[in-house]
């Protein structure tokens, strides 16, 4: 039963939250006979309250801790704001990185930006060709591909700081931007949804209308992928934005720093300011959130483009 | 590389029939033009999995060796051919065998607990339970959204006594950072970051299962507990043993979390986890150093997480089969 691993489940789910958006105000209202029990209701609402609190708590600790001086973070309860200090721990915060910072932020975006790009657009080319057309090495190609979405890339780094110091690329942009643009991931999902959303026909269509393959693809298949294609640029800029040991490894002048290496940096300076430190983080994480929130939906698709049925 | 060699001709099967099968000038060109999207992926592709992959193999049976040429005995350092000897250090060494214990302990707790956590909180949305699962789901994802080193951060002040703002309501005596505790600390904080992603996995893999199975259970009388445990967590196998693949894989390179915990507490020691191990090794923290060394940890460390990852697969398929 459980022997096919990697199916393709989009189009159902789409059909079902569609379903779901067509009933209007109760998005996820049961069909009467599957509704739970009062007594269900109570209990799945309590572990529900409890999880919340589980994950959202600590956040929320962040943005206490980050607005309090080291003498009230000790002496002050925990869960709740003292003499308000954001705009002293902001200071020392710029001191402690010497004013570099918002420069590690912006070189955060500025990595995951690139990779995003990058790599977003290679792997949809890569999955619509694997989707459409038939080339010789084709199921190889796909075999590897895969192959390397179960590979332990932490193991990668190593031998690609090798590689790169060969190379020359180690200490600068190309060692953060290249490897993190490379998902088997986006290829994966690049390849679901063109098998999904690219009719053949409508290739066939502007094949005899004299259109060319890369006309094709940029003007035609890229409108249709472009779903797929912010799904794919959201797994790799949070990737990129969260990877540690890449940079840790490829990264030595302060001025290439991301700010995940930068804090990191900070952090292990003897007895830091803990504020600022909390205050670093907050801010290091708020762009992260927000684009969560923005565009959650599209992780949801990419999750379920990923999920599978045994 | 992969060059032109295999025929193409298998491939067409493939294809769905409204494609008339073309011959001759035409599937040369559909070749042509699909290498040449898929170019630029396989280029990259090798450039970051591929060559690395072949680097490790090589530089693991090298060595950096004084070459005994200089006035004082020390001369230039050569690489040099050593055979298995990288391997055989690598095995030999306690404190690779340390670390992977205490990863593979962490594995086997953090793994289920994460697992299971995820399984319930997605059963319990896609049970009518809350009218707008959104606001839960939302939450239960935030943490995704921390980077790794930061969740770290943030959680070792939180177990940092003189700041932590949850040890005033704990038993006297109570330490998130000793030897018998911390490696419990630092499952906490994976299972903090990561239960969310699988849930929503999982809660992706519920909503694709037809809903007329669950009326028709219940006309047959059966409970909406029944109803989980014997048609929703069957249905959602294929998505946990995924899951939890990525989860062991993931958990074998454990390095962030260690890495912070260890910047405070340093008795930790360079070497808590292999990866760290490793990492230390390359930067010349700890001896023997170098690449060599590095990469037969690398390579042992790929090997017994393929090793894990297969043993549990199979382990699932029979399970499935029985």
């Amino acid at each position: 039963m459980s022997t096919t691993v990697l199916i393709t489940v989009p189009e159902k789910v789409r059909a079902s939250q569609r379903r779901r958006r067509v009933q209007g105000s109760a998005p996820d209202a049961p069909p009467p006979s599957i509704a739970p029990s009062p007594l269900a209701k109570a209990f799945g609402y309590v572990a529900l309250i409890v999880a919340t609190l589980y994950f959202l708590v600590p956040v929320y600790w962040l943005l206490v801790a980050s607005s309090k001086n080291n003498r009230d973070l000790t002496s002050t309860f925990g869960f709740w704001f003292a003499e308000w200090n954001m705009g002293t721990n902001y200071d020392s915060l710029i001191g402690w990185t010497q004013g570099l910072f918002w420069r590690w932020v912006g070189n955060s975006v500025f990595y995951s930006v690139s990779a995003g790009v990058i790599g977003t657009l290679f792997a949809v080319m890569a999955g619509y060709a694997i989707a459409k057309f038939a080339f010789p090495g084709k199921k190889l190609a796909v075999g590897v591909i895969m192959a390397g979405l179960l590979m332990p890339v932490a193991l990668l780094t190593v031998p690609l700081y090798i590689e790169f110091h060969a190379l020359g690329l180690v200490n600068t942009v190309w060692a953060i931007i290249i490897p993190s643009a490379v998902s088997p991931f986006g290829v994966f999902l690049g390849m679901v949804f063109a098998q999904s959303s690219v009719p053949t026909e409508l290739l066939e269509a502007a094949r005899i209308d004299g259109a060319g393959e890369v006309r094709i693809f940029f003007t035609i298949v890229l409108r249709l992928l472009s779903p797929a294609m912010v799904t794919i640029f959201l797994f790799i800029f949070v990737a990129t934005w969260n990877n540690f040991l890449l940079p840790l490894m490829m990264i030595s002048s302060q001025d290439l720093k991301p700010v995940t290496l930068g804090l990191y940096g900070m952090m292990s300076y003897f007895s830091p300011d803990k504020g600022a430190v909390m205050l670093g983080s907050l801010l290091g994480v708020i762009p992260l959130i927000v684009l969560f929130f923005t565009l959650q939906r599209y992780w949801r698709s990419g999750l379920a483009a990923g999920a599978v049925k045994g | 590389m992969v060059t032109v060699t295999a025929p193409a001709a298998p491939e067409k099967k493939a294809r769905p029939p409204v494609a008339r099968p073309r011959r001759g000038v035409g599937s040369r060109r559909e070749a042509w033009t699909g290498w040449f999207f898929m170019a630029p992926f396989a280029i990259l592709f090798a450039i970051v999995f591929l060559v690395p992959i072949g680097v490790s193999v090589k530089s693991a049976f090298f060595a950096q060796v004084a070459t005994g040429g200089g006035l004082y005995g020390g001369g230039e350092l050569a690489d040099t051919f050593v055979g298995f000897d990288n391997f055989a250090a690598a095995i030999a060494n306690p404190a690779f065998w340390v670390g992977m214990g205490r990863v593979v302990l962490y594995a086997g707790i953090q793994i289920p607990v994460m697992i299971l956590a995820a399984l319930a909180l997605a059963l319990l949305l896609d049970s009518f339970i809350v009218r707008r699962p959104g606001l839960f789901r939302l939450s239960f994802f935030l943490p995704y959204a921390v980077p790794g080193v930061i969740a770290a951060m943030m959680w070792l002040y939180i177990y940092t006594p003189e700041v932590s703002p949850i040890l005033p309501f704990l038993p006297e005596g109570t330490d998130f950072m000793s030897p018998q505790t911390i490696l419990m600390s630092m499952a906490n904080m994976t299972t903090w970051t990561y239960t969310g992603y699988n849930m929503l996995i999982f809660l992706a893999a519920l909503q694709a299962i037809p809903r007329d199975l669950y009326e028709a259970a219940r006309l047959d009388g059966a409970s909406g507990f029944q109803i989980s445990m014997r048609i929703k967590v069957p249905m959602v196998r294929g998505a946990a043993l995924l899951a939890v693949l990525l989860s062991i894989i993931g958990t074998i390179q454990l390095f962030n979390e260690p890495v912070i915990m260890e910047a405070q507490n340093t008795w930790m020691g360079k070497d808590f986890t292999p990866m760290m191990l490793t990492y230390n090794s390359m930067m010349g923290e700890l001896t023997p150093s170098g690449s060599g060394p590095a990469s037969a940890y690398s390579l042992l460390m790929a090997l017994i997480a393929g090793v894990l990852a297969i043993v549990y697969a199979l382990l699932q398929r029979r399970k499935g089969d029985a």
